[in-house]
């Protein structure tokens, strides 16, 4: 056990290195540092003295020691748009991102355990075959698809839900750093359609795979064992075959939180919702180099930690996978 | 027996026919096909030459409602371009860069799916490491990286000349592990078995005996993965250029068309996002249905709800 913890944090710390790895080369190889520390209005010369005192003249792998020293002291370079160190740009921008992921998730865990058990117990059912067509459908159609049709139903044609931004926030503790729009009615309305955009692209992935799990469940020995001995109806469905569902689905929720990054870039986008995609997606169009590193060093130590949590927590209840690694 | 007499009598043949959704797909998606190859001669305009684009025709509604113009079926863009043009040529884009993108994942992927599960050992053990490693990053999120990229190095304007190519290389790279996992998982399935053996004792090469003996085995998982892989791909170079990343709107994609719609939606000019909108979806959900049936035909054991 022990040694499977430390193996897969080995791993994770491995891919960590080869991540910032990557970053610093891109870095080094298309930044500027210089003009993201003074601008651009500076003489060549005042340039070269700059880049000497910033170390760039040196070699590849003394500059990328440096590189990984100062980001584990939380340094990863000044962003040039915003003029501060990139890690508080991205720690002032997550907030809104967790907020719409953390709804969506809520969305999510609301319908699709209800209706993947459902459909999985009555597959024949109309409810269950509408179920299964929609979610045909719903990985069809693109989050950013939804999103526009979501904002021309409701905020153009229909006018009752507001159609971009965050809305009125309050800032939780005082420090300027999580505005949230949770406390106040206006807030928790501009989030509503974002979050169901967001939920909508991974619900069908949810419902089918709580279906086919719980289906398989139910084709086993011990739940005919249990039909056998007598047990109630709801016995059996619920706490029998139900709770063994959990477990492959929980572990896929860990893995997918990190895929709604992804889709967050690109609900963001529509809904002018100020989180990280956004900034994302800006640092790219005024070629901000620096803060778009700091955006892939963080967003991948977020994979990396959820992948390495959640592998580590499988093992304890599943004992197999620990044996798969070894040599 | 001929191969046509063969396929006629094969279980393939007898469950397509029976089932309607897959048929519907398999005839809806062959008319786009046809629409998206032959759009430079079925189309009304040409989209991409500025001579017979006028922007007095600029965001003109569809023939049936107010203000719509028999010219223009189903209306034009905010640049005075006929929208079923656009599409049709949007979709050539879209459908060019999927299956390229998609041939290009299944390059890499084969290939070191065979190397993996032929070799073994170390070598196996380091691919499949890489594999699993990109693998625990969502594609999207690699391809848009890989996208911002780029840009920058290419910079705006020489990225949007590139665009097409670029595109290829972005997904293509962002997608490689789905094929290197599933081919090498059937290449250890086939490697130990009596066929291979003989191929050994007659003395042929071991990349002769993966490429012609091996591979062709594996070949109907491939089938399977790539239908749903399009699919995917389109969708990722309709986000990419959604997010300004992928086509430019001169030579718009479906996606780059969607987001030049998106500005003038608040307007109430709807017909410029919905109609490439559904088009794509049309395009997407075909696929997937047919790609959902040739998963329940060719390998029943896979299926799952």
């Amino acid at each position: 056990m022990f040694a499977f913890i430390i193996r897969r944090v080995i791993q994770a710390i491995l891919v960590m290195l080869v991540i910032s790895l990557v970053g610093f080369s891109i870095k080094s190889n298309i930044g500027d540092p210089v003009r993201d520390l003074v601008g651009e209005r500076v003489t060549p010369e005042e340039r070269a003295q700059m880049a000497e005192k910033l170390g760039l003249n040196d070699p590849f792998f003394v500059q990328y020691t440096r590189f990984l020293k100062n980001a584990l002291h939380g340094d990863l370079g000044t962003s040039f748009i915003y003029r501060k160190p990139a890690l508080e740009v991205i720690f002032r921008h997550a907030p809104a991102t967790i907020e719409l992921v953390l709804g969506a998730a809520l969305i999510i865990a609301l319908f699709s355990f209800p209706l993947g058990v459902y459909s999985a117990l009555y597959p024949r059912s109309l409810l269950s075959r509408f179920t299964m067509g929609f979610s045909t459908l719903g990985v069809s159609i693109p989050v950013f698809l939804t999103a526009i049709m979501f904002i021309y139903l409701f905020a153009v044609t229909l006018h009752i839900l507001p159609s971009y931004g965050r809305g009125e926030t309050i800032d939780l503790f005082g420090n300027g750093y999580w505005q949230t729009g949770l406390l106040t009615i206006d807030g928790l309305k501009h989030l509503l359609l974002p979050c169901v955009s967001l939920a909508s692209i991974m619900m069908p992935l949810f419902i089918r795979l709580i279906r086919s799990e719980m289906m398989e469940v139910l084709e086993t020995e011990y739940i005919k064992y249990a039909w056998a001995k007598g047990l109630s109806t709801r016995r059996i469905w619920l706490v029998h075959a139900f709770k063994n569902t959990l477990l492959p689905v929980v572990t896929v929720f860990g893995v997918q939180i990190g895929i709604m990054f992804a889709f967050t870039i690109l609900t963001e986008t529509v809904f002018q919702w100020q989180g990280m995609g956004f900034m994302f997606l800006d640092a790219i169009q005024r070629a901000d180099i620096s803060l778009l590193i700091a955006y892939l060093v963080v967003v991948a130590s977020v994979f990396v930690v959820v992948n390495t949590v959640v592998d580590i927590m499988y093992s304890f209840i599943n004992p197999t996978v620990r044996i798969a690694g070894t040599k | 027996m001929t191969k046509l007499q063969k396929f006629k009598e094969s279980y393939f043949l007898y469950s397509f026919k029976r089932d309607k959704v897959a048929m519907a797909s398999f005839i809806i998606l062959v008319i786009l096909l046809i629409l998206a190859v032959t759009a430079p001669w079925i189309a009304p305009m040409d989209p991409y030459g500025a001579n017979n684009i006028d922007i007095m025709n600029s965001e003109i509604p569809p023939m049936w409602s107010d203000g719509g113009e028999s010219q223009f079926p189903l209306g034009t863009d905010n640049m005075g371009r006929d929208m079923f043009s656009t599409m049709l040529y949007g979709l050539r884009t879209s459908i060019i860069i999927g299956v390229c993108a998609v041939a290009l994942q299944a390059g890499i992927g084969i290939f070191v799916g065979l190397t993996a599960g032929f070799i073994g050992g170390k070598t196996d053990a380091f691919l499949m490491r890489l594999a699993d490693i990109q693998f625990s990053f969502p594609y999207l999120m690699l391809a848009i990286f890989i996208g911002a990229i780029f840009q920058v190095v290419f910079g705006v304007g020489s990225y949007e000349r590139l665009a097409v190519p670029l595109l290829i290389i972005i997904i293509g790279l962002a997608e490689w592990p789905v094929y290197a996992r599933t081919i090498r998982a059937s290449v250890i399935g086939e490697v130990n078995k009596e066929y291979v053996e003989a191929a050994r004792i007659i003395g042929l090469s071991r990349p002769t005996i993966m490429v012609r003996h091996v591979l062709p085995n594996s070949l109907t998982s491939v089938m399977v993965i790539s239908t749903i892989q399009i699919a995917n791909a389109v969708m990722s170079e309709a986000a990419l250029s959604f997010l300004g990343l992928g086509m430019p709107v001169t030579k718009p994609s479906l996606g780059s068309l969607i987001q030049s719609g998106f500005e003038f939606i608040f307007s109430g000019s709807w017909w410029i996002t919905v109609f490439p909108g559904v088009w794509l979806i049309l395009f997407v959900l075909v696929i997937n249905l047919l790609g959902d049936w040739l998963r329940d035909v060719l390998n029943p054991k896979l299926y799952k709800g």
